[in-house]
């Protein structure tokens, strides 16, 4: 928790574009579109067409090597919590780009609008959320317009509610929670005018906002400026939402389902959630409590790491080098870390929906999945590392003291040192945590 | 793990017997002698040209909008019915049609509209709702899965690399894909790895699954029991290379047909290469190829007495703009075509209330203009082949889906 308050020297070491840094692509596919368009068929448009095919290129290699900066800096990280925990909420926030350059925008907006509130405040990464236009994008509320704002008037377009419909279910009270379709249109409505301008940039558009007061759990926003709609009043809504008890609940359960177990301990939880709202919502103190609580550390309370953990905490047992890939050797990242996230199951920022990856040890442990980590165990280790180290050694590297006798016997037994570093990797024992 | 460690280790050493063999792996028999049939649902990645697969040569205003004089009429032996042509590419399901084995449904779309981006016209198709409103996270054919009261972990089979939304959901289902499993162990390796896994119930019935499917399904080519490390890696690379482009193909419907041979009821996978923007008498053959060798391969996979009560149906996320572009392509349309095969079918029919490729009848001007919902196409497939009640079709597969009139689909 002390190194989780300090710098963030991986950030620093292993760098991700931030998303302020990545709107210049979506900016320059734009400018080269506008000429693409404005006379089809010219030179000029031919080269922009190409000069965008460009673009997209470049953007996709430099997904891949932000992928091997997410690995790099679980492998070499003095802070891993801090790796876990912008994992955690950048799934609790899933958005990803549906079209163009935006479909590498993920870990830019993770770099961005996550990472920074990590143990923070809950309310200053929701608003940070909400002012990113990945998730604008991904949940459709740019293409969301009041009925009765300027722009609600003159076009057929209406209101999308989309992300009013994710904030309340996914992102703060949960499905459970106190809030019904009535809520939602309310939020929804109080959501337009988020926006953002076609260099990738936020903004608030007046034009869009629905004009007049909504209502939200029982409570009237919208009208703190005399009747003219402003951020603040959205930003007042979300700080709300972030305190509410049933915000607390779902988030203690959900964090510690993912950090702890699948079915967590209630009075785990119930400190989680207890802290959550004693300090205000704060991030950071309910990740203390979660971690100072003797039941998340019983034994038999072991979740299976996820795709993108287990790779990350072979590469760490391994003591991969930090230049055991060439930086932008973007072939071989996909090789051997995206090809096989995606027969493990995780197809790298490609999540299904925007309620994110499973929780569940068995979504992860299927036939097809565990054969993809085996292989991963087997194979992947030799071209990573110009020597692999002695089986018996590695037990202690990859699992310290707890090495269950079995394992022992295995690494000892294999009849290479490249099967014996792949039992220990493959074991059980290594893939839960 | 809610259970104590040494309970577990108690029940295997009782057992005293391998991951192979435990019980874990033993599918629940059947309840009854309901869903004897198989649904196969293939998703056609990219919004197939249904104009250009299945082409209307006898629409008058087709020759030109397709800017080519020769398809006006069709090449020997790919006329269906004096109206509809097959594309050459597809010729060689000519048979099945001949048998009943084959059918159409063409000018159909999902409810999705005006967008006509592949993520969210994927997701439409796949969610099976009216749109994308988040109000529902799971698959359609997840959610039929969900009324069966003998679903058991092998009765639907995702084929294939990466998830599928269609099956995605509360009810359990089986994944493999045919070039992943266990390179480079030993045959040692292998059997300390099987010791391993036997520490721990949920691994030791995944890994002794794992076994018996990478036994059975083909690999990624000859010799590869030999592959090894890095090589390993880089094989499996190029295959998702290749898969990304379209190949593997033959691999997966073969393995997906083993599959429905035995327990399985149900199986999808994904073909890709459909986004054909540019060239479109040479891109689209591919695909189109693809399609037809994966139908003949299950077909041949089956075996007739099992064949006979299979239906496949494949389905895209939208058709493409009428007219041929200026690089010789077509762009993201509307309307679109609906593949269906399988000798449960009553084929040899194209279902089309066609809408005419007049400029006033097309979508906006420029797509083929939708008639028929697919979802009420694969809707009475279901409600014909696992005898499934229409109101729960409509409330709970594809909510808010009006069927409309029975098209006779199976029989």
């Amino acid at each position: 928790m002390r190194r989780l308050n300090g710098k963030d020297h991986a950030a620093a070491l292993y760098k991700i574009e931030p998303f302020e840094a990545f709107a210049a692509r979506i900016a320059r596919v734009t400018a080269l579109s506008k000429i693409r368009r404005a006379d089809r068929g010219s030179d000029a448009a031919a080269r922009a067409r190409e000069q965008i095919g460009v673009e997209k290129r470049r953007a996709r290699k430099a997904q891949q090597l932000w992928l091997w900066q997410a690995l790099r800096r679980r492998a070499h990280t003095q802070d891993g919590l801090r790796e876990r925990l912008a994992f955690f909420w950048g799934d609790h926030f899933t958005a990803r780009g549906k079209v163009s350059v935006m479909k590498r925008a993920t870990a830019p907006y993770i770099e961005s609008a996550i990472r920074p509130h990590v143990a923070g405040f809950f309310a200053e990464m929701l608003k940070a959320v909400t002012a990113q236009p990945v998730m604008l994008h991904y949940l459709d509320q740019k293409a969301s317009v009041g009925p009765e704002s300027v722009a609600g008037k003159k076009t057929s377009k209406g209101l999308n509610e989309n992300l009013a419909r994710e904030l309340l279910e996914l992102h703060t009270l949960g499905a459970d929670g106190p809030y019904r379709q009535a809520d939602v249109t309310g939020l929804a409505e109080l959501l337009t005018g988020l926006s953002y301008s076609q260099e990738g940039v936020f903004g608030f558009r007046p034009d869009f906002a629905q004009p007049g007061a909504e209502q939200l759990l029982g409570k009237r926003y919208g009208d703190s400026q005399g009747g003219v709609a402003a951020l603040v009043d959205i930003h007042a809504a979300l700080e709300d939402l972030a305190r509410h008890p049933a915000t607390a609940r779902h988030l203690a359960r959900k964090m510690a389902v993912h950090f702890i177990s699948d079915r967590p301990d209630p009075a785990l939880v119930a400190a989680m959630e207890r802290r959550y709202l004693e300090s205000g919502g704060h991030l950071g103190e309910m990740t203390r409590a979660m971690l100072v609580h003797p039941a998340a550390w019983a034994p038999e309370f072991v979740n299976v790491k996820q795709p993108i953990d287990y790779i990350g905490s072979a590469l760490r047992a391994l003591a991969v080098p930090h230049e055991a890939l060439g930086a932008q050797d973007w072939k071989a990242i996909r090789r051997v870390f995206a090809v096989p996230l995606r027969l493990m199951g995780q197809s790298w920022e490609e999540p299904l929906g925007p309620d994110g990856w499973p929780e569940g040890d068995a979504d992860w442990i299927t036939p097809q999945r565990l054969a993809a980590r085996v292989d991963w165990a087997m194979n992947a280790p030799q071209g990573l590392l110009s020597d692999l180290p002695d089986p018996r050694a590695f037990l202690g590297a990859a699992l310290g003291r707890n090495v269950p006798e079995a394992l022992r016997f295995a690494a000892t037994a294999a009849e290479d040192r490249r099967t014996g570093v792949g039992l220990v990797l493959a074991s059980p024992a290594f893939q839960r945590m | 793990m809610r259970k104590p460690t040494l309970n577990r280790r108690a029940l295997l050493a009782g057992l005293g017997c391998t991951a192979a063999a435990s019980p874990w792996l033993t599918p629940v028999t059947f309840a009854s002698g309901t869903w004897e049939n198989r649904l196969v649902v293939i998703i056609l990645r990219g919004g197939m040209d249904g104009l250009d697969a299945l082409r209307p040569y006898g629409d008058r205003d087709f020759a030109g909008l397709r800017g080519r004089a020769d398809q006006a009429q069709p090449e020997a032996g790919q006329d269906l019915d004096g109206f509809f042509a097959l594309n050459p590419a597809l010729a060689g399901l000519m048979p099945l049609w001949a048998a009943g084995e084959l059918g159409f449904a063409h000018a159909v779309s999902t409810p999705y509209r005006d967008k006509r981006s592949h993520f969210d016209g994927q997701d439409v198709l796949e969610a099976g709702g009216a749109g994308l409103d988040g109000t529902l996270r799971d698959g359609w054919l997840n959610r039929l899965l969900q009324s069966y009261p003998a679903v058991h972990s092998e009765t639907a089979y995702a084929v294939g690399r990466g998830d599928m939304l269609l099956l995605k959901g509360a009810a359990s289902v089986a994944n493999w894909s045919p070039e992943a499993g266990l390179y480079g162990l030993t045959p040692q390796g292998l059997r300390l790895a099987e010791g391993l896994m036997e520490e721990d119930p949920l691994f030791a019935a995944a890994f002794g699954e794992a076994l018996a499917l990478s036994a059975q399904s083909r690999r990624m080519g000859a010799g590869d029991e030999a592959l090894q490390g890095e090589a390993v890696m880089r094989a499996m690379s190029d295959s998702a290379g290749a898969a990304s482009k379209g190949g593997g193909h033959l691999q997966i419907a073969g393995f997906a047909a083993s599959k429905l041979a035995g327990p399985a009821r149900i199986a999808a996978f994904s073909l890709n290469g459909w986004d054909t923007h540019a060239n479109q008498s040479r891109t689209l053959a591919p695909p189109l190829t693809r399609l037809a060798e994966v139908i003949l391969e299950m077909q041949s996979t089956l075996g007739a007495h099992i064949w006979g009560k299979t239906a496949v149906v494949a389905l895209t996320e939208f058709g493409r703009t009428a007219r041929l572009n200026g690089n010789g392509g077509s762009d993201h349309g509307t309307g679109g075509l609906m593949v269906l095969a399988g000798g449960a079918l009553r084929g040899g029919r194209v279902w089309s209330d066609w809408p005419g490729l007049s400029e006033a009848a097309l979508y906006e001007r420029r797509d083929v203009m939708p008639t028929r919902d697919v979802r009420a196409f694969s809707g009475w497939l279901m409600r014909d082949l696992f005898g499934l009640e229409k109101s729960f079709i409509e409330r709970t597969v594809f909510p808010g889906l009006e069927m409309g009139a029975d098209p006779g689909l199976v029989g």
